[in-house]
């Protein structure tokens, strides 16, 4: 049955996240043929509604508002539910992410329904619409459906591919006005402590160091690595634990969830909590002294050596690769 | 301060997975409270020590969730609450448990309520914030700071790895993240204790709801285990002949860079 789904686009420092492009591919194979309609909310968004439509939405529907310039439950909830009454949807999809786990189950309750949260996958199958999801911190999987009213999901970054941009796609843009009021959350301030450049959970590759980098210093040649790569570093529990940085780049069960193409773990033992974090990363290579680490059963490449000697002559090839690509 | 707690009972984060018949092999597992809800059990304990008032924990499950509420009594919270489904329900989803929940603690004035903000198992993270909006209540979730003031809340929130300091007020529903606190192990004493704290069994019926109106809106149709990753290649030889040859395989038979 074809559905008319909304797709929220989710925008950071003035641009919009991939997870939303991805969100929209998702948002395609819920609608069979229905319509995908782009949301956008915020204090001064609209500019951003053709890149939705580039990516797949067919049209934007713009909430825009002062009061949205910050992110709270309240607004943005008052603001989506305004274009759910306009557009009267059978189906939703947002990213997993921060503003998408915290928004998305409020806007369920709201509306009656149900949620499938970070899923990986949605296909049609048997007549349904067939999400697929990790549980038990990715040791297992789970394939659920909807048995009752709107198809509500968030999808994980990293997972669903985004359709071909087409620059050519032209769609309606619409703005509608809705009542933002009596906001029971205000951000008063934000630290910012994730490190500028490449988003750790969107990332493609991602370069993460444990207890083996021994310090914060040692965290330097994995950034080398990182830049050539244009990836992301990431980190243990172990190296958060033992301030070589900051909690921020913690990837694990407690941390974040990455699902990156290329996962290269430096000085990680491979502890079950890591593994939970990191293990659904298509290709994964780990470099560690010793050769009995845990991190070695779930890597498709490995190198028993030291990471300081590993990473830097890494380093120099594919910026040897690079330069005969270019 | 009238203080909740939102707990559940999960498998043991080191446990090794395997199925039965379609479904999670429980036997011979190891049960704990989620990690996460510690956290939150630890903070109400916290805030009720400062501010005063009283803590009870609530759970929706079967009787076995008993060992992990008296956990919870042992650590220090004052009551329990086990809202046994076992009879009632055979396939609850986050709605289910959120319109229990709520139906519980709609007359219990409530002035803050703290949950984990995920649960190891399902991992969904919806049901705090569910909960607060049948309640009608603000809630800021994943949480690493909280500061009560009177009526006024200070709250500092994990997003991604930023922090946002977020200004609300009570009543209020909280969920737990990392780093909010270390939560303590029971003491010898909290666990003799604990024993003599009431923990007070309930069913659908005694919250005047029907399984239809809990009835879930999804349905898990398979559950599989992700499939055996063949062992990998460890490298060998000289370093440097292993970093290009890894380089190469990565560029031409992984194709990821």
């Amino acid at each position: 049955m074809a559905r008319k789904v909304l797709v929220l686009g989710e925008v950071r420092d003035g641009s919009l996240r991939n997870v939303s492009f991805e969100a929209i591919a998702a948002g395609k194979t819920v609608a069979e043929g229905g319509e995908v309609v782009g949301v956008l909310i915020g204090e001064e968004v609209a500019g951003l509604a053709n890149e939705l439509i580039h990516y797949g939405a067919d049209r934007v529907v713009v909430v825009e508002d002062e009061k949205l310039k910050q992110y709270s439950s309240d607004g943005f909830s008052q603001a989506f539910m305004a274009v759910v009454s306009n557009e009267n949807p059978e189906g939703i999809v947002f990213g997993h992410t921060a503003l998408g786990k915290d928004l998305s189950p409020k806007i369920a309750s709201k509306l009656n329904t149900g949620l499938i949260s970070d899923a990986t996958n949605v296909e049609v199958a048997g007549g349904n619409l067939v999400f697929t999801r990790p549980i038990y911190s990715g040791k297992a999987f789970e394939k659920k459906i909807v048995t009752d009213g709107i198809i509500f999901a968030t999808v994980r970054p990293n997972n669903i591919s985004p359709l071909q941009k087409d620059e050519g796609k032209t769609g309606d843009v619409s703005t509608i006005s809705a009542e933002i009021k009596d906001l029971r959350t205000i951000i008063k301030e934000v630290v910012r402590k994730a490190s500028e450049g490449v988003d750790l959970s969107e990332a493609k590759v991602v370069v993460a160091g444990g207890r083996g980098v021994k310090s914060a210093d040692g965290f330097q040649p994995l950034k080398e690595l990182a830049d050539v790569l244009g990836g992301a570093v990431g980190a243990s529990r172990g190296a958060c634990d033992a301030d070589y940085c900051d909690y921020s780049l913690q990837i694990g069960q407690t941390g974040k969830v990455v699902t990156p193409d290329l996962y290269i773990a430096c000085g990680i033992s491979g502890a079950i909590q890591h593994l939970a974090g990191m293990s659904s990363s298509k290709v994964i290579v780990a470099i560690n002294k010793d050769p009995e680490a845990n991190i070695f059963k779930v890597a498709d490449y490995g190198i028993v050596g030291d990471l300081f000697e590993v990473v830097p002559m890494l380093t120099e090839e594919f910026k040897k690769l690079k330069v005969a690509q270019s | 301060m009238n203080i909740f707690v939102l707990l559940k009972r999960t498998f043991d984060t080191e446990e090794k997975i395997t199925l039965s018949g379609g479904q999670i092999n429980e036997d011979g597992a190891e049960f704990i409270i989620n990690p996460y809800d510690e956290y939150a059990v630890e903070e109400a304990i916290q805030v009720r020590d400062a501010h005063g008032g009283e803590v009870t924990v609530v759970t929706v499950g079967n009787e076995e969730a008993e060992k992990q509420l008296r956990t919870a009594l042992a650590m220090g919270a004052d009551k329990a609450v086990l809202i046994n489904i076992e009879d009632d329900i055979d396939y609850a989803d986050q709605f289910t448990t959120s319109k229990i929940l709520a139906e519980f603690l709609k007359d219990k004035e409530a002035d803050l309520i703290i949950g984990g903000n995920v649960a190891i198992d399902n991992s969904s993270g919806q049901v705090g914030p569910r909960v607060a909006d049948l309640l009608n209540i603000p809630y800021v979730t994943t949480i690493t700071k909280l500061t009560i003031d009177g009526d006024k809340v200070t709250v500092v929130r994990d997003v991604e790895g930023d922090s946002e300091v977020i200004e609300t007020s009570l009543p209020l529903l909280v969920t737990a993240q990392q780093g909010l606190n270390e939560p303590r192990y029971p003491s010898l004493p909290g666990i003799m204790k604990a024993k003599k704290k009431p923990l007070e069994e309930l069913e659908l019926d005694d919250l005047d709801l029907d399984e239809d109106d809990v009835e879930a809106k999804t349905k898990t149709i398979e559950v599989y285990l992700p499939p055996k990753k063949e062992a990998g290649k460890i490298l060998e030889g000289e370093l440097d002949a292993q970093v290009k040859e890894l380089v190469n395989l990565l560029h031409h038979d992984a194709k990821v860079v």
